[in-house]
């Protein structure tokens, strides 16, 4: 097989040797990486029907608002909304997502922290913001009891789907669920 | 000996001359880096992988096979069409609707004996760098600039600087016509197919502007149908250019924008040329540019000989349009590639230009080619395509000029496009006195 090893020692051979004539000047305005990498995602982002998004500041793409309006499931009929913000270190580190409504779900707390697997330990550079997207929009559609960061949510669901739906239709209209206040996301 | 011993057909007979050739010094073998025993285990052991099993991969497949390499894998996504046969010799009429890659390795792996052949009937896009990184060579026979240029940046973004088996060595064949190139790419290393998309002009690359204001040419209205009818229309949610139903809605977009403007020779054949970018194939072209790739293959896995790409000549080109005439030379690679480079390149506009002018203009860069670039500065959005709500927000700068944008001389842009998901193009602008 062909000695890759000793190709590239010629090749710095070679640029070391063409070197140290120019320096190079400082480069003006560079676009970050996190931001390159973000402008790249966003457009190829595939929001379908159920979704859409505002930007505050159109010139800080790291920071925006996704509106999720399920249309199937049990969350059908509400909106929910997320903020992103994307730390400089993306894509290395995950998006930072919070759920701006207070809601009755097993995976969403009080405060709004979502536990969704991509968001915290199986995130990877290669995932994109279509895929957390995606992820956001599965747990309106599959609620999982398995990981629950709403506990009681997380029980209600196991112990009877039925019971569970009618706490959601409840809450959603800004009702209370087991002592609990939760804000109307009826649209 | 009577003609009965005679063993015709007999395996080992059948590797006995190329043995000869890859275990054997020639004259221009390198002693460092060639050993017998290392040239033939090599070849026993790595894994190749072929891209395409159409006109060119059914040459490849079968150069590879009677080469001597064991383990190939080949990935096509297209399944055999009637009009394929007079060239792409592994398939029968039987054949007609089965899968590329399956139809060709089974008919490989029967008339060579001892060879394994593992089809993917599959878009490259569907596998990820782990699947890519299982083989030692890559050996490309496609007729989408778009499809060289997404495994190009894969390879690209799979180097370790150090890992020495992520470096995977890239050889390109492609042909148009009479005319044909191979070349051979070491990631990094050498010059990549975006450092060389120069070499490829634009076919329709006509700026948006032209098709939705002053189409000229027959072409134009179908590309009009084809990139601004459709996305308005949107008559099937996803554009299926292997859909007659699809390809007859484009056509009577075409047609009836043709009329209004008085430009004849809208047909169906064109809309599916135009729209499916189709190449005119010749047989004879794609064997010879298949066995240029195939023995570049041979040599670099067993070293016999020395190979295109490294130090000097990475590019052959063949022209048959002409008489004939073969030029090979070293094309270098570019410090501001958007894949394999670092740096901004640059760009001259005019500042008086409005944010459209610019946009607009990137279809026509030979480099860029883009349909549907999105736009930034350092903090500065100038105009994304996507998603809806940031396309309204940024529409209005469309028509706002590059000075009044606040755009400076030396600063630089970062342009994406869908189509081109691994690349990011950055321009340093200069402007025009
Ligand atoms: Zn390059």
């Amino acid at each position: 097989m062909l000695k890759i090893w000793s190709m590239k020692k010629e090749q710095q051979k070679a640029e070391n040797a063409a070197e140290g004539t120019t320096g190079v000047a400082p480069k003006k305005k560079k676009v970050t990486a996190a931001q390159l990498r973000v402008q790249k995602d966003l457009s190829e982002l595939s929001l379908g029907s159920t979704m859409t998004t505002e930007f505050p500041d159109p010139d800080n793409i790291l920071s925006f608002i996704l509106y999720i309006e399920p249309d199937e499931g049990m969350y059908k009929g509400g909106r929910f909304s997320f903020t992103f913000n994307i730390p400089a270190s993306f894509p290395h580190e995950p998006p930072k997502v919070l759920c701006r409504e207070k809601i009755y779900h097993p995976n969403i707390d009080l405060e709004g922290k979502v536990c969704l697997n991509i968001l915290r330990e199986d995130w990877k550079p290669v995932l994109n913001l279509n895929a957390v997207i995606v992820g956001l929009q599965f747990l309106f559609l599959e609620p999982n009891a398995s990981d629950p960061l709403n506990k009681e949510a997380a029980d209600d669901l196991r112990n009877s789907r039925d019971g569970f739906k009618r706490n959601v239709r409840q809450a959603m209209a800004g009702g209370s669920v087991r002592g609990e206040t939760y804000q109307r996301v009826l649209v | 000996m009577t003609s009965t011993e005679v063993h015709p057909a007999s395996e080992p007979a059948r590797w006995v001359y190329l043995d000869r050739i890859r275990t054997r010094p020639g004259p221009s073998t390198n002693p460092d880096v060639f050993s017998p025993e290392a040239a033939a285990a090599a070849m026993e052991t790595m894994k190749i992988l072929v891209i395409g099993a159409g006109g060119l991969g059914c040459e490849i497949l079968k150069n590879l096979a009677l080469s001597g390499f064991k383990d190939i894998h080949v990935i096509d996504m297209d399944t055999i069409d009637i009009s394929n046969l007079n060239r792409q010799f592994l398939f029968r009429q039987a054949d007609v609707g089965k899968y590329k890659a399956e139809v060709a390795a089974r008919f490989v792996e029967k008339r060579v004996k001892g060879i394994k052949i593992t089809p993917h009937n599959c878009k490259i896009q569907d596998f990820d760098e782990d699947f890519y990184m299982q083989f030692q060579l890559v050996v490309c026979g496609l007729d989408s600039i778009e499809a060289r240029r997404w495994i190009n940046a894969t390879l690209v973004n799979m180097v370790d600087e150090d890992v020495e088996d992520s470096y995977k060595p890239l050889i390109d064949g492609g042909t148009e016509g009479f005319k044909g190139q191979a070349r051979v790419i070491i990631p990094t290393i050498t010059s990549c197919i975006e450092c060389q998309l120069d070499m490829h002009a634009p076919r329709a690359a006509v700026p948006l502007c032209t098709l939705a204001s002053i189409p000229r040419q027959p072409e134009h209205c179908i590309e009009w149908a084809h990139l601004i009818a459709w996305d308005q229309e949107k008559p099937f949610p996803q554009l299926d250019k292997d859909d007659p139903e699809h390809i007859t809605w484009l056509y009577q977009k075409a047609l009836e924008r043709a009329a209004e403007f008085n430009i004849p020779g809208v047909t169906y054949s064109l809309t599916q040329g135009v729209v499916k970018n189709i190449i005119p194939a010749i047989a004879a072209t794609n064997s010879v540019i298949a066995a240029a790739c195939c023995n570049e293959a041979l040599k670099i896995a067993s070293n016999c000989a020395p190979a295109l790409g490294f130090p000097e000549a990475n590019y052959m080109m063949y022209s048959g349009n002409d008489s004939i005439y073969t030029y090979t030379f070293k094309h270098e690679k570019k410090d501001d590639c958007p894949v394999c480079g670092q740096l901004a390149r640059n760009m001259d506009v005019d500042p008086t230009w409005t944010l459209r002018e610019l946009v607009d203009s990137f279809a026509a860069r030979p480099e860029a080619q883009l349909k549907k670039p999105s736009v930034r500065a350092e903090g500065r959005t100038l105009y994304m395509q996507s998603p809806p709500s940031l396309e309204a927000q940024t529409r209005p700068n469309l028509d706002r000029t590059l000075v009044e944008l606040g755009l400076e001389e030396g600063q630089e842009i970062a342009v994406t496009d869908p189509a081109f998901a691994t690349v990011t193009f950055k321009f340093k602008l200069k402007f025009k006195q």
